[in-house]
């Protein structure tokens, strides 16, 4: 006998993508629509909240459409529905909510609410499967976190960004050196042509605890570059990109070695928009090899690092086996975040 | 024909079930709730009092705008839904309408009002004749001294409906015994008219291109036309 299919309708619009996938028994995609509006909030450097709730609602129902027919699914083949509910963009996120709502209630499926951060540590699910205990280290444009997982569906912080997220500084430092918002892939590209010459600080490196700060290196970068441009001073624009990466990098790398110091688990999760960084993808792969040859580095894949609903859709796939669903009065929850470590 | 009719363009929100012109459910709120959470719990309890199933509608009736950004979304946002999965039509119609369609007993114009905020609203001008409403203005985003100005260069006596408290006493003040107002659940959107309006319109084609009239482009964008004349901003969104 034929085993059942288990297929999740997933819908992700937290921010400035609108996504629908379908995934199949929550470790194969077969569809994963993507509508993203980077070229629209590339005119007003950064994301333009009311401008991003209106590309949704323009693109949503035919991200459904695409998504079923790509998968050659039908409706009536489907198992459950999923939503990323928070955290992000409440305009966005009502979108994606509202609209896996209505096709929840058309269809009479059961309704699942995704954590857009769980779905980001399960996009790196797609690679292998996971074994608990692990750590994630969860690094994009509003988010820079260490967390624990010690089940499939357990998720604890255990480090933070004490100001802003890393993604945030690498379009702020874009900014300055005139690169368009999102700015992590081109100064990825600039720090491999250069050198840490300017050594930037590493903030809290030296502290004992797993938290993040990059607000005094945003600074440090800026006071640098305006400070140059007083003397009539021309920096060299890759080195500026390797140096900031440099001091980037180094704190994750170093606050990550502490909490496997702490937590030897056997796999460490990447994820997140600045997963994809290279810089940063290297830096783990060797630290992991030389110091922590038990732990095995499980990146999310490129394509996947972004937000897409094809992560939502795997994550859902463990909330559904806890029967975690949401009633009709599922709203969008724009700060929710996990619970810190108690 | 078996309709659903939604409107959460404002701060009310309106919900009904008709079978062809008939009313046979509907639930109207005035209330801050919000109206993601709201909306399709109460579609669910309607369908549920008249033993509708989802399969059942054949047509989706939507207030389109304009009216709050945020709240036409959820609206349109669930219709647009609905009809695209369920294959079935879908309708838009002018939020204003729907408000003055309910002043029946109105022999001039009827002018339906939303606040936008400061001196800024959303109105429109209609009449009936012949038992049918008509428009005499086109809806639009404008601000008090120009839509007190219009209304009196029409020389007619006004009635005026919605979100009209604020701007009371200007506009008495404006436009003196030329002007009345209708009171109370009138001046809330009544989805059961939605849906005996939009009976009687023809379905939209473009589904997926359906999108709230917000009659109002978003300040970033406003600001970057200003800067950009002339250049046709389509196709931003990608796929990937």
């Amino acid at each position: 006998m034929a085993q059942e299919r288990e297929l999740i309708l997933a819908f992700e619009t937290s921010c400035d993508e609108t996504s629908v996938a379908v995934v199949e028994n929550g470790n194969r995609i077969l569809s994963n629509f993507v509508a993203t509006q980077i070229k629209s909030h590339q005119r007003f450097g950064g994301v333009v909240p009311e401008v991003a709730s209106r590309h949704h609602i323009e693109e949503i129902t035919i991200g459904i459409h695409k998504a079923l027919t790509e998968a050659d699914v039908t409706v009536a083949d489907l198992t459950a529905v999923a939503v990323t509910y928070g955290p992000g963009l409440v305009g966005s996120l009502l979108i994606g909510v509202t609209a896996a709502k209505t096709f929840a209630f058309a269809h009479q499926l059961p309704l699942i609410p995704v954590n857009h951060m769980a779905g980001h540590i399960y996009a790196a699910h797609y690679v292998e499967p996971f074994s608990f205990p692990l750590l994630a280290l969860l690094v994009s444009g509003g988010h820079t976190q260490i967390v624990l997982m010690t089940a499939a569906d357990q998720f604890e912080i255990i480090g933070d960004t004490r100001d802003d997220a890393a993604g945030e500084a690498f379009d702020k430092v874009g900014r300055v050196l005139g690169i368009n918002y999102p700015a992590g892939k081109e100064i990825d590209r600039l720090a491999h042509e250069g050198h840490d010459v300017y050594d930037f600080p590493r903030a809290m490196i030296h502290e004992a605890n797993y938290d993040f700060s990059f607000s005094g290196l945003k600074s440090a970068f800026i006071n640098k570059v305006h400070n140059a441009e007083q003397r009539q001073e021309t920096l060299n624009r890759a080195d500026l990109a390797a140096s900031f990466q440099a001091s980037v990098v180094d704190v994750l790398v170093a606050k990550v070695s502490a909490a496997l110091e702490k937590y030897p688990v056997q796999q460490l999760v990447l994820a997140g928009g600045v997963a994809a960084n290279h810089g940063l993808r290297d830096a783990l792969k060797e630290t992991l090899a030389t110091r922590y040859p038990q732990t095995r580095l499980v990146a999310a894949p490129l394509p996947l690092c972004g937000d897409n609903a094809a992560m939502i859709g795997a994550a859902a796939h463990v909330e559904l086996a806890d029967k975690h669903f949401a009633k009709m009065d599922l709203n969008a929850d724009p700060s929710l975040e996990f619970a810190w470590q108690a | 024909m078996k309709v659903l009719a939604l409107d959460t363009s404002n701060q009310p929100m309106s919900v009904a079930l008709l079978d062809d012109q008939q009313v046979v459910a509907q639930k109207t709120t005035t209330t801050q709730l919000n109206h993601s959470v709201q909306l399709m719990p109460t579609v669910v309890q309607l369908m549920a009092d008249v033993d509708w199933q989802p399969a059942m509608l054949d047509r989706i009736v939507v207030a389109q705008g304009p009216g709050s950004y945020t709240g036409l979304r959820i609206a349109v946002t669930t219709a647009k839904t609905l009809a695209a999965t369920l294959n079935i039509e879908l309708v838009g119609v002018s939020s204003l309408r729907v408000l003055a369609a309910g002043a029946t007993e109105s022999t001039g114009i009827i002018s339906p009002l939303f606040d936008a905020r400061n001196t800024q609203l959303y109105a429109g001008a209609y009449r009936f004749e012949n038992g049918e409403l008509v428009t005499v203005l086109p809806d639009q985003h404008t601000n008090l001294e120009a839509w007190t100005k219009a209304l009196a260069q029409l020389k007619e006596p006004v009635t005026l409906v919605g979100e009209t408290t604020r701007f009371h006493d200007d506009l008495v003040a404006a436009l003196k015994d030329q002007v009345s107002f209708v009171e109370g659940d009138l001046n809330l959107p009544n989805a059961g008219i939605l849906g005996q309006i939009g009976l009687k319109m023809a379905p939209i084609t473009d589904i997926d291109g359906f999108v709230p009239n917000y009659l109002r482009l978003s300040p970033a964008e406003a600001q970057w036309a200003a800067a950009h004349p002339g250049e046709t901003h389509t196709n931003y969104v990608e796929e990937v």
